[in-house]
């Protein structure tokens, strides 16, 4: 059959399963668009801004695990593109990006609209692409999707110059590969059977473990192994970030989160364990801090599917490099179970002593809205989140009962992210409700994907932490700069209810907490365009627990009125009281009292 | 490992030799480069060219770093897509060669005893000026700096080197 390398091109894409591409067209993309033109099998959803298009492919891969597609036109569409490809090669999504590209005859000629693109991004792609010939169109396509999704998942990016795309040729498209070898790229997915037994020993043996599980969990499918895991043995779970639904969080055996702006608990047991278990988590410095102090004493197995990050930050006693699901599964074979342990009770001890908690004082508070949302939908919702303060209220309040419910730009921290991301969901996901927390900031730097949404008629709904400040920065300002507030103070914005009212969405605020419940019922009424909730929180309120940056546990900072907080949550709460025995209990309780 | 002299070895420990196989695409050499550059590590010699399968392009690098540093780079190497394989020599008896050009002042009066002195490195002159040598040399990178020592005296006025391409002893391939 006798097609453009455009048609080519889609055809591979189908073939490929993509159902959405999220793109916006230029010069050199018009024999892709023109093919596109009244093409039935796949959708494409027009943005306002290629960042938004990247984001919306992440958010639609993270939250299926499929393969997400963005598309834009070569040099400021391609450049556009890069923060969202950056954020989903941080956090290991699955995702293709098709950009543009001139004439081959012109590349490296500073032609119009001329970008290096494949040059730009080989860094932050697991693998790039720049077609020479449409022929290559179908292998190329194929390899692509291929590396994407396998292994450690991540992005890759085709260039397609013009007349590659232009250009006609003979093609059977049932000659589309089934099958791709490339024989440099072979991902270990099975774990080595005799390290496995090792681990499996090592957790007999192992007086205080502790797992620690990772966006790895998630990308594998392995939230029954690790339940399982953990409650056979009994072990305490504790999750990065990215990690957060690899076990219910309302489980009894589960932590939350650990770091920087981890629970107490979870980073005081981690400090404390002879075990660590990390399972597809790779020591990010925010959940770390100080690496030499970080779990100090604690024998580390370590199950990855990337070899690289074996010993790249923490040298593991026994490492094990495979799929993570896979290797626990081989895993679970080997281990025995074990029953409550002592060292449990010290955890939970712990955990009633520094509990997650909020001022209860009349005011709006972040962590409020949040565990509105998650009772207003029984903890279904699917949440993204921008990046700030808003972000690690969501990790520490909202209880994600599964995998691909809290999806967040971790590795990057990218702000713009989560309206997008939501967008991407709902594409996805028609059914499920979805929540984007934002903030102030962050709202702002992604905010005209508004328009996609009401065009689309996609209900997202945001709800914007408004602390009229980058509040992060301003914490950090606050407690390590002596409150120089050097350009935190955003002093306007827009209006964000007349805003959202602009873009054709539905626009709210709260002030006080009785409003939050009712606007959040109303909003979830709205089935045909975005809403936007403006919650007004005020400026000073900061995220604890925190551990400083290249810190260790014995730095962590908890809320000045911790007890008076607790008292007033839970007044009739059994008085917490701990043996004058347990020396790292009191320790823990001497630093808090300090 | 080759014989090197016990001065060399405590000189050079902080160095390994690795040699990548790669697809031989354009790019590649960006792709690799680019991952030294941006992961910090430090490049002391890069030599590429094709393989006997023109396919297949083989890459020697030599690296400076502790053994932690190497291993992270052997990894991130084999991480590339197009990277087949990667070996480092560090544990593995191999021979090490360098190519050099010297080009050296020779002074009539000077002229018989640099002869002397490329004769004993088994070198070559392969141009001869009015006022100056070149000198060709190949050999293992120490052998290369004694000759270069050596010839300063009389004033070099330009070197190029090749960088190290390496070969496990025996049967062994990379």
């Amino acid at each position: 059959m006798r097609m453009s390398g455009a048609k080519i091109l889609l055809e591979c894409l189908r073939r490929e399963g993509v159902k959405h591409i999220f793109g916006y067209p230029g010069g050199v993309l018009l024999p892709v668009y023109d093919a596109l033109y009244g093409y039935r099998d796949i959708e494409h959803v027009l943005v306002r801004h290629e960042q938004g298009a990247a984001h919306m492919a992440d958010g639609y891969a993270r939250a299926t695990g499929r393969v997400g597609v963005c598309m834009a036109t070569s040099g400021p569409g391609a450049t556009n593109l890069v923060t969202g490809i950056a954020t989903a090669y941080m956090d290991s999504i699955p995702m293709v990006a098709i950009t543009g590209q001139v004439r081959t005859a012109v590349i490296g000629k500073d032609a119009f609209q001329e970008a290096d693109i494949t040059g730009i991004t080989m860094p932050i792609t697991k693998h790039n692409y720049l077609l020479k010939d449409t022929a290559d169109i179908p292998r190329v396509v194929a390899e692509a999707f291929h590396i994407a999704r396998t292994g450690r998942p991540g992005p890759v990016l085709i260039d397609v110059p013009f007349d590659v795309a232009k250009t006609e040729i003979e093609w059977d498209p049932d000659t589309y590969p089934k099958r791709v070898q490339i024989p440099s790229y072979r991902p270990t997915t099975r774990g080595h059977e005799m390290q496995i037994r090792k681990a499996a020993q090592a957790i007999a043996e192992a007086e205080r473990p502790i797992l620690y599980v990772g966006g790895g969990c998630i990308a594998s499918g392995a939230q029954a192994e690790v339940t399982e895991l953990a409650e056979r043995c009994n072990i305490l779970v504790t999750s990065t970030l990215l990690g957060k639904g690899a076990i219910d969080e309302n489980h009894r055996l589960s932590l939350g989160m650990l770091g920087m702006h981890g629970t107490a608990y979870a980073n005081h047991a981690v400090n404390n364990c002879d075990l660590l278990i990390a399972v597809g988590a790779r020591f990010d410095d925010r959940v770390t801090g100080k690496v030499d102090r970080f779990a100090q004493g604690a024998r580390v197995i370590h199950i990855d599917i990337d070899p690289a990050e074996i010993g790249k930050v923490r040298q593991p006693e026994i490492p094990i490099v495979g799929d993570v699901k896979t290797v626990l599964r081989e895993l679970l074979k080997h281990v025995k179970p074990r029953p409550w342990s002592e060292w449990n009770d010290r955890i939970m001890e712990w955990k009633r002593v520094f509990p997650l908690v909020y001022p209860r004082d009349g005011k709006l508070y972040a962590e409020y809205v949040i565990e509105q949302i998650g009772e207003a939908t029984d903890w279904e919702a699917i949440m993204t989140t921008d990046v700030g303060q808003h972000q690690m209220w969501a990790a520490q309040y909202y209880r994600c009962r599964r995998p691909r419910q809290f999806i967040t730009s971790g590795g990057l921290g990218t702000m713009g992210f989560g309206l997008p991301a939501a967008i991407g969901v709902k594409k996805a996901l028609p059914e499920a409700t979805v929540f984007c927390l934002s903030g102030d900031g962050s709202f702002q730097m992604c905010v005209q994907e508004l328009m996609t949404a009401t065009v689309y008629g996609l209900p997202v709904i945001t709800a914007i932490i408004n602390n009229r400040s980058l509040g992060m920065v301003r914490q950090w300002q606050e407690l390590f700069y002596e409150q120089r507030y050097s350009h935190v103070d955003l002093q306007a914005s827009p209006d964000f209810v007349k805003l959202a009212e602009a873009y054709g969405g539905v626009g709210m605020r709260v002030t006080r907490p009785e409003e939050v419940r009712p606007a959040i019922e109303e909003a979830l009424t709205v089935k045909d365009r975005p809403v936007v909730l403006d919650c007004v929180i005020p400026t000073e309120e900061n995220v604890y627990p925190m551990i400083p940056a290249g810190m260790s546990v014995e730095d962590m900072r908890l809320r000045e009125n911790l007890e008076e907080l607790k008292a007033s949550v839970n007044s009739d709460a059994e008085t917490w009281s701990f043996s004058a025995e347990d020396e790292v209990l009191a320790k823990v309780v001497e630093q808090v009292e300090r | 490992m080759a014989a090197w002299s016990s001065t060399l070895m405590a000189q050079l420990q902080q160095q390994h030799v690795i040699t990548a196989l790669v697809e031989n695409h354009p790019g590649v050499l960006a792709r690799v480069s680019g991952l030294f550059a941006r992961r910090g590590y430090n490049i002391e010699s890069l030599t590429v060219s094709v393989t006997d399968d023109p396919e297949v392009s083989r890459m020697t690098i030599v690296v400076g770093g502790d053994y932690a540093v190497l291993e992270q780079i052997t990894k991130q190497l084999n991480k590339l897509i197009e990277v087949i394989r990667v070996v480092d020599y560090t544990e593995i008896p191999a021979v090490e060669r360098e190519l050099a050009l010297v080009k050296v002042n020779a002074e009539p009066k000077d002229r018989t005893e640099i002869i002397q002195i490329v004769e004993i490195f088994r070198g070559r002159i392969i141009d001869m000026g009015d006022k100056t040598f070149i000198v060709e040399v190949t050999g293992s990178p120490e052998k290369l700096d004694k000759m270069r020592e050596l010839l300063q005296p009389y004033g070099i006025k330009e070197m190029v080197r090749t960088g190290v391409i390496a070969m496990a002893r025996g049967a062994r391939t990379a």
